[in-house]
């Protein structure tokens, strides 16, 4: 292989030898060998191109630039000639140099320094700066959250005086969408939990002669907690991703400006229809995985612990206090605010990219389970202080 | 891509589309339709809303296959390509689409270096190089490279999309409605720099476009889909085309303005 550049001559003569591949292709070979130049030439210098193949404008436009460097204040036109005698190198083209070389000169000429991927400027921020930056940032980010809710609650309190504010076409679809056509992996989720569940602690409670208890840990397992929480996390898979997915596309299609243009308010038409269908679904969804789980578990009772049915629920309704049931349900209206409110305010934060989309979407989720987990803390605590 | 090639290759069309049929379900959108673009030409389609004009672009790039006809690109059949050939082939042209398409998550130095980072792996300092090349032909400055897609105005996501589609050192341009839903002094700039690079950079170039005034500032051939075929034609071979269609499109009184500017420019220039 030919190296692609050679240059000879002295003192004030100079010759540059184009040959080789001078395509895009062969623009790593030619970068280097540009690099090899001297870092400054005077007199005058001949490029001569005629051993050049398939000459492209990437490897033409390296060269000029290099050139440039050199010293060669300009490097003419493709007619050998014309040229001007201010530079400290004066540079002339000859070979049947290729058509574009005029304008990649004129462009030249106009070119200067500009590297696309730039340091940031270094910062002497301290910890503590970056404690107080981090701050801030959160305090505008809970401003934000407190903005967003006080607009769903100003819309519902506008619905009072204004019914048609209340989308009811839009709340049927959204809790079709959230809550019937979640019913069947829901219910899956519940049995097959709650039949675990009772396998485990059968295993452990038939060494004590204690398999009847088997009873009581489903039923209070599955109706205070494992109903309501494992329905809140798929709810916040399913429904919580496709809310901020659905709006952030609406936001990068300009479509809510397009809305709020047309005088509406992208609020009432968008978000509060989601929140009340999800606020309507997943209690509902709540109650199906509550009977699903008690059905496995009483399955399981009857397959593995061979406890007949009419015995698992009369042990059922001992075990059961009166408040067991709405202790698991009375959660499930504040789980799915949760789940909708960080859905679509994700979904309404979404600017200019693709990206941003995706990344909104999965912190969606995230933090929605993060959230129904977190209030569910609060609400045992909360519980057992009132003895609930 | 130097003169004695151009000329040699000046007598072979670039494309060539025979006997194209595309259809939608019971919908037939081309029926039979021939085109041919000869290198160093500035080809513009038109033809009314629904026409097929998009769909015939996609066919030529090959994102579409036709119920029936062929395609050929440089004398190769698009349709019948192994993997090694297409991407080849797509080397040698560059494409804009109607809305810019460039890649939201990157910058537009970024975006213009994506398809040479994908076939001509190079350092960084070269790759920027290239970057500032693509930014001065299409007209942008150096530091309009470090934006977003999201930060520019709509005459800077063409040239920006144009800089892309250059990127690769195509011979063969296709512009999807380049000047669309631009004000009419930058869709007369940009106007310019087509013919500009058109003429420096040796291209051939094939757009589709409604707008009149770049169609008879541009364009040196035409054609126009009229009932699933295309009538291809001289400029001035159209103002006396006879069809129905064609008369209106090309008579109507927005056209005989742009018409009248046309003329008025030539005369100034020339």
């Amino acid at each position: 292989m030919t190296a692609p550049l050679a240059l000879d001559g002295a003192g004030e003569d100079w010759r540059l030898h184009l040959s080789g591949d001078w395509s895009l292709a062969g623009m790593p070979q030619i970068d280097v060998r540009l690099k090899a130049l001297p870092a400054a030439l005077h007199g005058t210098l001949v490029c001569d191109w005629s051993g050049a193949k398939t000459p492209g404008i990437g490897p033409a436009w390296a060269l000029l630039l290099r050139l440039a460097a050199m010293g060669a204040r300009s490097t003419g036109g493709p007619a050998p000639g014309a040229q001007t005698t201010a530079s400290a190198l004066t540079v002339r083209h000859t070979g049947n140099p290729p058509h574009f070389l005029g304008l990649l000169t004129k462009l030249s000429a106009s070119h200067h320094e500009f590297h696309v991927a730039s340091a940031p400027a270094p910062s002497f921020e301290g910890s503590l700066g970056k404690l107080g930056r981090w701050s801030v940032l959160q305090g505008s980010y809970a401003r934000g959250v407190l903005d967003f809710f006080g607009r769903i609650v100003a819309v519902l309190g506008a619905v009072f005086t204004r019914p048609r504010a209340l989308r009811v076409s839009s709340l049927a679809r959204h809790v079709y969408e959230t809550g019937v056509t979640a019913i069947p992996i829901v219910s899956l989720i519940a049995f097959l939990i709650s039949v675990i569940v009772a396998y485990l602690g059968a295993q452990q409670l038939s060494r004590f002669g204690a398999d009847i208890f088997v009873v009581d840990l489903v039923t209070i397992s599955v109706l205070r907690e494992m109903g309501v929480l494992l329905t809140a996390i798929i709810v916040a898979g399913r429904s919580g991703s496709a809310f901020a997915a659905e709006i952030g596309v609406m936001q990068l299609n300009e479509e809510t400006d397009a809305l709020r243009a047309m005088g509406m308010n992208p609020i009432e038409l968008l978000v509060v229809p989601r929140v009340l269908a999800l606020i309507i679904a997943l209690p509902c969804l709540t109650v199906i995985a509550d009977a699903m789980g008690l059905a496995g578990g009483g399955l399981l009772s009857l397959l593995k612990l061979h406890i007949p049915l009419p015995q698992f629920t009369s042990r059922l309704r001992e075990s059961l206090a009166p408040t067991t049931f709405w202790a698991g349900l009375i959660k499930a209206p504040v789980f799915a605010l949760l789940i909708a409110m960080v859905g679509t305010y994700r979904g309404m934060q979404v600017r200019d990219s693709a990206r941003e989309l995706g990344r909104l979407t999965t912190v969606a989720v995230v933090q929605s389970i993060f959230l129904v987990i977190f209030a569910d803390a609060l609400f045992a605590v909360l519980f057992v202080q009132l003895d609930f | 891509m130097n003169v004695a090639n151009a000329t040699a290759a000046a007598s072979a069309p670039i494309i060539r589309v025979q006997g194209l049929v595309s259809r939608f379900g019971a919908q037939v959108v081309h029926d039979g339709l021939d085109l041919t673009v000869m290198p160093h030409e500035i080809f513009g389609i038109v033809g009314g809303s629904g026409t097929g004009k998009t769909v015939l672009l996609r066919t030529i790039l090959g994102l579409r296959v036709p119920q029936a006809g062929t395609v050929e690109l440089n004398g190769k059949n698009v349709g019948a390509l192994t993997a090694a050939e297409r991407s080849a082939l797509v080397r040698t042209y560059g494409v804009t689409f109607q809305n810019g398409a460039l890649i939201s998550s990157l910058s537009v130095a970024q975006n213009i270096q994506l398809p040479l980072r994908e076939y001509y792996p190079a350092s960084e300092e070269i790759l920027d190089e290239l970057a500032q090349l693509n930014l001065a032909l299409v007209g942008l400055a150096a530091e309009d490279g470090a934006k977003f897609p999201s930060q520019l105005s709509g005459g800077m996501v063409k040239r920006a999309a144009l800089a892309r589609a250059l990127a690769l050192e195509p011979t063969l341009l296709f512009l999807d409605e380049p000047t669309a839903g631009l004000d009419p002094i930058s869709a007369a700039a940009f106007d310019e720099l087509l013919l500009y690079l058109h003429s420096e950079l040796r291209l051939t170039v094939v757009m589709i476009t409604h707008d009149l005034d770049t169609l008879f500032r541009t364009c040196s051939r035409v054609g126009v889909i009229v009932d699933g075929r295309m009538i291809t034609d001289s400029l001035d071979g159209m103002l006396k085309n006879q069809n129905p269609w064609i008369r209106e499109y090309f008579h109507g009184p927005r056209a005989r303005a742009a018409d009248k500017g046309a003329q008025a420019d030539k005369g100034t220039n020339g």
